[in-house]
């Protein structure tokens, strides 16, 4: 891998590729973006007036019950699948630096089902809270859960769409070995995506 | 010998050895000099509109009870003065040195990303224009450029000067970032062969640290103001009592984004400064490692203090204590760094000219603004100064005494070889003397008045207690201050008529950029050089016994460089649109707003498949 990149490339100081540098930096940029949402969800946590709650039941001055609004095991199958699309990307890459355009493709396909499956199951999932009765101006919670979990949403989709594009281009066979690079820093991206599901998963579901 | 060379470097020059031309080849442009040239344009005359704003303020507080500026009025003006001088003259002007200086300095052909550059700059046009737009609505900002809630908050900013300004910054904050990724590869990577870390000039490090620091503040304010634009568009209450929200967090959000904004608007000053003393002194900087490992700890203790903005909101003892700590701390680094300016220049050969005078006044007016920054670290003097205009003193003296003197000593330094021409010693020593006399005079007597008593952020105040002669002394300081800048134009535009005098290195110089022409071929190295210390060109000279030979202009045949793009524009347009489209929601609906993603889309995909070249 390291020698094909090389002639690709021109030479750098610190010898990694400038592209996949930037990735990382960028990457740790948006540690910090996901950081402050996450602090925004736990300072809000447990401060809202009004129900429907995540984890407990609420009657409402009405008389109305609203069951705890969140729902383990659909969301636990998403967590599961986008962690095994990172699994999945990475036999992709390896496909691709191997020069195998059946695993490439096949691997890279299976990663961007998992990724769309994520997001139709988010889709779902906020539809089904809308009609419980929770939206962004309902509570605290609703505003704080809709805010994170959506922006993790749209970097799913924005990486979704990426890897459609890189998959396009294996399609067309312009991916050869010397460019797995292309693959790699899309990658990069969604393990970093997937990364952060890992500590939102617990923290929003998962926590009482 | 060197004048013949010069003529030679003029005929090239004349003859149009691959220097494009025209509107569009600045459009297109993704030359690491021009897209630095552009930034120093229009951060130039947000700089001076900024100046403006001032002035109408100083005019409105000269006298007490002064009708001049209505209180709407001063509010949106005090407002758009201070998010303009942040973030849309500082910053810029510091991005300016950026672009132009550190591919020259690490001995590189352009930055890592050369049309992600040409993005950030004109995404950060955009961000200004659309800013500054909120004027031509009746509709500026006027909450304060620090935001805080419940000011900001629908209830009681119903208007659109306020979503002005959260999607000004968001624009802006896309600019900065985009850059800040591209200088950070760029400095990693592009280094010339034998530049190692520790070689770097340290204007070089302390933009690297500064980089760092737009990586890890600006992703902190983009979530901040997401949150408060959820509160005015979508109805949450993140920061809305009302609705159990805690309008304190947008003050530690504001805050830990702050603070560090603090470092990023004077660390490239440190860099400039550091740059300047050596050469004007005829010695190497005293202490570089130090001076290296000072930055970044700064930088380090930047994000841990950001409380000491918020004493007076009663966070209790343990909180006060700690911020007021780490506050004082930060002073340690910062006095490493003025004794070994103080050591660069001891016993040194000192040479007076214009750089050097901005220099010598930076370090000067950045010790007082330090030492009034050590008072109000602690919580109970704090506590007696908060909002009044002690505080308004203190941050003039660091980022107008600190920063521009900073800023503009590296405008005279680099000039030349930014423009081929020398800017005239003597104008240049009047807008130094005009600008440190009308500097203080401003500035001064604002530590007394905040003392006694006098708020900030208000529009007048009554005759009787004691403000009025100060506050007189301060406006007449004030047009002395721009007077000091109308020299300066001045100047620029009389050497700009004359013929270009400037060779290639007019001070005698220790880094790469005063190696090559004045100004640089479009290629920066005909030759990548090879650096074999620290001052690499001082090293260069001392091998040769003597100084180096005027480098000739050459023809650029052979050398490989990026191609000019116009997707950057394109890109850029398509965020403005966005944002405009988000502010238009409530009259067409999202429309407007996808149309600006679609064409964003555009750009970035057409970017993504055009080849680089």
């Amino acid at each position: 891998m390291s020698d094909s990149a090389h002639v690709m490339h021109l030479e750098t100081s610190t010898g990694l590729d400038s592209r996949k540098l930037a990735i990382w930096t960028f990457i740790g940029s948006e540690c910090l973006f996901f950081a402050t949402l996450i602090s925004n969800y736990l300072v809000h946590k447990g401060k809202s007036l009004v129900g429907p709650f995540p984890h407990e039941a609420w009657t409402s001055p009405t008389g109305q019950v609203f069951e705890p609004i969140i729902e383990i095991p659909l969301v636990t199958l998403g967590t599961a699948l986008l962690l095994f699309s990172s699994l999945f990307v990475v036999l992709a890459l390896s496909g691709a630096q191997r020069g195998s355009r059946k695993a490439l493709l096949g691997w890279l396909a299976a990663t961007i089902f998992c990724g769309l499956f994520f997001v139709g199951m988010q889709v779902y999932e906020f539809t089904h809270f809308v009609h419980k009765g929770l939206t962004l101006k309902t509570n605290l919670f609703g505003a704080s859960f809709f805010t994170l979990t959506g922006f993790h949403g749209t970097h799913v989709t924005l990486g979704v769409i990426w890897l459609i594009t890189v998959w396009i281009e294996g399609f067309r066979g312009r991916l050869p070995p010397a460019k797995a690079l292309n693959l790699e820093l899309a990658a990069l991206y969604w393990h970093f995506v997937d990364v952060v599901w890992v500590v939102i998963f617990p923290v929003v579901y998962l926590i009482k | 010998m060197a004048t013949s060379a010069l003529d030679q470097q003029r005929a090239h020059a004349a003859a149009g050895y691959g220097e494009k031309t025209g509107l569009w080849s600045w459009i297109t442009t993704v030359d690491h000099k021009r897209i630095g040239l552009l930034y120093g344009t229009t951060a130039f005359f947000f700089f001076l509109l900024g100046g403006v704003e001032a002035l109408l303020l100083r005019i409105q507080l000269g006298t007490p009870d002064n009708t001049f500026l209505a209180p709407d009025t001063y509010n949106e003006l005090f407002t758009m003065h201070g998010t303009t001088m942040i973030f849309l003259a500082i910053m810029p002007l510091s991005a300016m040195f950026f672009n132009f200086m550190i591919p020259l300095q690490i001995g590189a052909r352009d930055v890592a990303f050369p049309r992600l550059n040409a993005f950030s700059y004109w995404v950060f046009l955009a961000g200004g224009l659309f800013l500054n737009a909120s004027f031509l609505f009746g509709a500026a900002p006027d909450q304060g450029w620090y935001g805080y809630a419940n000011l900001t908050s629908s209830q009681y900013s119903p208007g659109l000067n306020v979503d002005f300004w959260v999607l000004g910054l968001q624009i802006l904050g896309v600019a900065s970032l985009a850059a800040a990724v591209n200088f950070f590869v760029t400095v990693l990577n592009l280094r010339a062969p034998g530049m190692t870390l520790m070689r770097m000039p340290m204007f070089v490090w302390m933009s690297f640290i500064t980089q760092v620091l737009l990586l890890l503040a600006f992703p902190v304010i983009t979530v901040a103001l997401i949150l408060l634009m959820f509160d005015r568009f979508f109805g949450t209450h993140f920061f809305v009592p009302s609705g159990g929200g805690d309008p304190l967090l947008w003050q530690h959000l504001f805050w830990v984004f702050g603070h560090p904004e603090v470092y990023i608007l004077i660390l490239p000053a440190f860099g400039i400064i550091s740059e300047v003393l050596p050469v004007f002194s005829r010695k190497p900087l005293f202490g570089y490692a130090a001076m290296v490992f000072s930055g970044a700890f700064i930088a380090f203790l930047g994000f841990g203090v950001w409380s000491h903005h918020m004493f007076t909101t009663g966070m209790g003892p343990i909180a006060d204590t700690f911020f007021a700590l780490s506050t004082m701390l930060i002073a340690v680094p910062t006095g490493v760094k003025i004794f070994n300016w103080l050591g660069t220049i001891w016993g040194g050969s000192i040479q007076l000219r214009v750089p050097m005078y901005f220099a010598l006044g930076f370090i000067a007016m950045f010790i007082i603004g330090g030492l009034s920054g050590v008072m109000h670290s602690s919580p109970p003097a704090d506590l007696q100064q908060n909002d009044s205009y002690f505080i308004v003193a203190h941050f003039h003296y660091v980022l107008f005494g600190g920063s521009i003197f900073g800023l503009t000593a590296g405008a005279y330094y680099w000039w030349p070889k930014m423009f081929g021409r020398m800017l005239e010693e003597g104008l240049g020593k009047a807008h130094f003397w005009l600008m440190l006399i009308g500097f203080n005079l401003t500035f001064f007597p604002m530590h007394i008045l905040g003392l006694n008593g006098m708020p900030r952020r208000v529009y007048t105040y009554p005759p009787g207690l004691g403000f009025e002669e100060l506050n007189m002394v301060e406006t007449v300081g004030s047009f002395i201050l721009a007077l000091s800048f109308v020299v300066f134009l001045y100047n620029i535009v009389k050497t700009a008529r004359a013929p270009a005098n400037a060779p290639a290195d007019p001070w005698n110089g220790g880094t790469l950029e005063w190696s090559i022409p004045s100004p640089p071929q479009e290629w920066n190295f005909a030759e990548v050089p090879v650096v074999h210390g620290r001052d690499a060109l001082w090293e260069t000279k001392r091998l040769r016994g003597g100084p180096l030979p005027e480098p000739v202009r050459v023809s650029g045949q052979g050398i490989h460089l990026p191609n000019p793009s116009y997707w950057p524009v394109v890109a850029a347009l398509g965020l403005l649109g966005l944002m405009v489209g988000l502010m238009l929601i409530p009259r067409i609906g999202p429309w407007g707003a996808i149309a600006g993603a679609a064409v964003l889309f555009l750009g970035v995909f057409n970017w993504a498949f055009e080849p680089a070249g």
